[in-house]
């Protein structure tokens, strides 16, 4: 186990995926209640795009992933809420355009490298320093901002007609969720990859949602279904040599399964 | 007996008209609310009920007219806590997991503001609450745990944790049992009467509205009428209302 940390690069991944893995469940759960789980597929793959670009033109790609992510979220943020087209329509669009995007940039640098498979998948071996300084900074500015207004997520969330009643900016707030998922997604690239990041942001959330709890509670166990499974994931890949992302993601359906068939029976209101 | 205070006017309309369309939806309202009347609204399914309540709390902006609340034109408004708001029931997700205690907390919310975390005297209006609506021994459950009728009155207790001057209620009972609703309008009388709390109530129930409410409102895309519930009975509305199916009687 200490012959883990003789590495810099494993230093530098329990780093960055203790901070992804204590983000992503705090974005998560409004994102799982609002029923825009999708969005953090569509802005993953909108992230992919970026990276693509970034790799194109030479500019660090977890850079160019978050400006891709944000400056798009706020656009299907703007889309939906002109109610031109439907919100799901505007993520599918989203989702295949960038991915379409991606795929042509990809070309354009004559093909996958080594680099964008670890994009697409995960690899803390490809982690650099600057990342780490990167997704610290940004990680800290989701956790304040989600702590700022947390209540207001939290109403907003439950019953946005009543919180707008109770003087709630809810626009803003719907805003403020999208972009921080945004950068969510964005950050959580280096560790588990554009292709698995939805699933660490769904599943210790809905995981954590078997057991009937308080708001407060449920956030408590989806954070740590999320550290356990990032902590653990990155030591037995390390040690098993397998990928990064795919194990983190595989632990999490692991624990959402077992809670499944040991989880508290349904007494909810029908 | 109770007497209506008609010195503090809660909430004017004046001319207000809506559309989602290019149809009108809700047209040349004009109406007064007192403080301590307690309002039934009520009219035919897609007569703009519903719209109008959105309307007189902001939720909607009218297309032409004003709307001011204690005398502030709605878009100025920011005094949000004298309003309690209990939308329906069905409009939030059962199955979300706040306790009752978290739940009427949100009430607090307006008072509280941006970047201020509830204190003990929250907690303290929470309880109140929650014991004005005899739910006081459930606030650790977990709210899809409750019955509908219990979360009806959770719903209220979240209207009252903000210590409101009025509460504004849409369709409250729908899918409740008629011997807990029986129970609910008991409380919304007790509320109004006792705590002399101003009561805007939408409804499909005509029967209820106009045996409970003082001040009875038929809109049918007009207010077509606005007064005593018992004179309302007396005209034609009320065949109308039942032709068009608009109430359950």
């Amino acid at each position: 186990m200490i012959g883990l940390f003789q590495y810099g690069f494993m230093i530098r991944g329990f780093e960055v995926g203790i901070i992804i893995a204590a983000i992503a469940p705090l974005i998560g759960i409004f994102l799982v209640l609002r029923r825009y789980s999708l969005i953090a597929d569509t802005l993953s793959h909108v992230s992919l795009a970026g990276v693509a670009l970034g790799l194109l033109l030479k500019i660090n790609p977890l850079v160019a992933a978050i400006i891709a992510s944000v400056i798009s979220s706020i656009v299907i943020e703007r889309l939906r809420l002109s109610k031109r087209i439907f919100g799901e329509s505007a993520l599918s669009i989203f989702l295949s355009g960038s991915l379409a995007l991606a795929v042509v940039l990809i070309s354009l640098t004559h093909g996958f490298g080594v680099d964008l498979f670890s994009y697409l998948f995960g690899s803390i071996t490809t982690v650099k320093q600057v990342d780490v300084y990167i997704v610290g900074i940004l990680g800290f500015f989701v956790v304040a901002a989600v702590l700022l207004f947390f209540k207001e997520l939290v109403f907003v969330t439950i019953d946005e007609e009543a919180a707008r009643v109770a003087g709630i900016p809810t626009k803003f707030i719907n805003m403020l969720l999208i972009i921080l998922a945004s950068l969510t997604v964005a950050l959580a690239i280096p560790i588990v990859g554009v292709l698995l990041i939805a699933a660490l942001i769904v599943i210790p959330v809905v995981t954590a949602l078997q057991y009937g709890q308080s708001f407060v509670k449920t956030i408590f166990f989806a954070e740590a279904i999320s550290l356990f499974s990032v902590i653990v994931g990155i030591v037995v890949s390390f040690y098993l040599n397998l990928s990064t992302g795919g194990t983190i993601v595989l632990l999490t359906v692991f624990i959402f399964v077992i809670t499944l068939l040991t989880g508290k029976k349904d007494h909810r209101a029908h | 007996m109770h007497t209506v205070d008609h010195s503090q006017t809660i909430i004017e309309l004046k001319d207000v008209c809506f559309s989602y369309t290019s149809e009108d939806v809700v047209k040349n309202v004009s109406l007064q609310i007192h403080k301590g009347d307690y309002v039934g609204i009520v009219g035919p399914n897609g007569g703009g009920k519903s719209t109008f309540l959105k309307l007189m709390l902001g939720i909607l902006r009218p297309a032409s007219g004003t709307v001011k609340l204690f005398g502030v034109d709605i878009s100025q408004f920011k005094d949000w806590s004298k309003i309690g708001y209990v939308p329906q029931r069905t409009t939030v997700d059962a199955n979300f997991p706040v306790t009752v205690e978290e739940f009427v907390m949100m009430g607090r919310y307006s008072r509280l503001g941006l970047f201020h975390f509830p204190k003990q005297d929250d907690r303290e209006r929470v309880n109140k609450s929650l014991r004005q609506v005899e739910m006081y021994e459930y606030k650790n459950r977990q709210i899809s745990e409750l019955s509908g009728g219990q979360q009806q009155r959770v719903f209220i207790a979240r209207a009252l944790a903000s210590e409101p001057e009025a509460i504004f209620l849409d369709e409250p009972t729908v899918g409740v049992d008629v011997k807990t609703q029986k129970q609910f309008y008991e409380l919304l009388r007790s509320l109004n009467q006792k705590l002399d709390l101003t009561l805007v109530l939408v409804t499909h129930e005509l029967d209820i509205a106009a045996h409970e409410a003082t001040e009875l409102g038929y809109i049918n895309r007009t207010l077509e009428y606005y007064g005593e519930p018992k004179e309302f009975l007396k005209g034609d509305y009320f065949h109308e209302l039942i032709g068009k199916g608009g109430i359950r009687h």
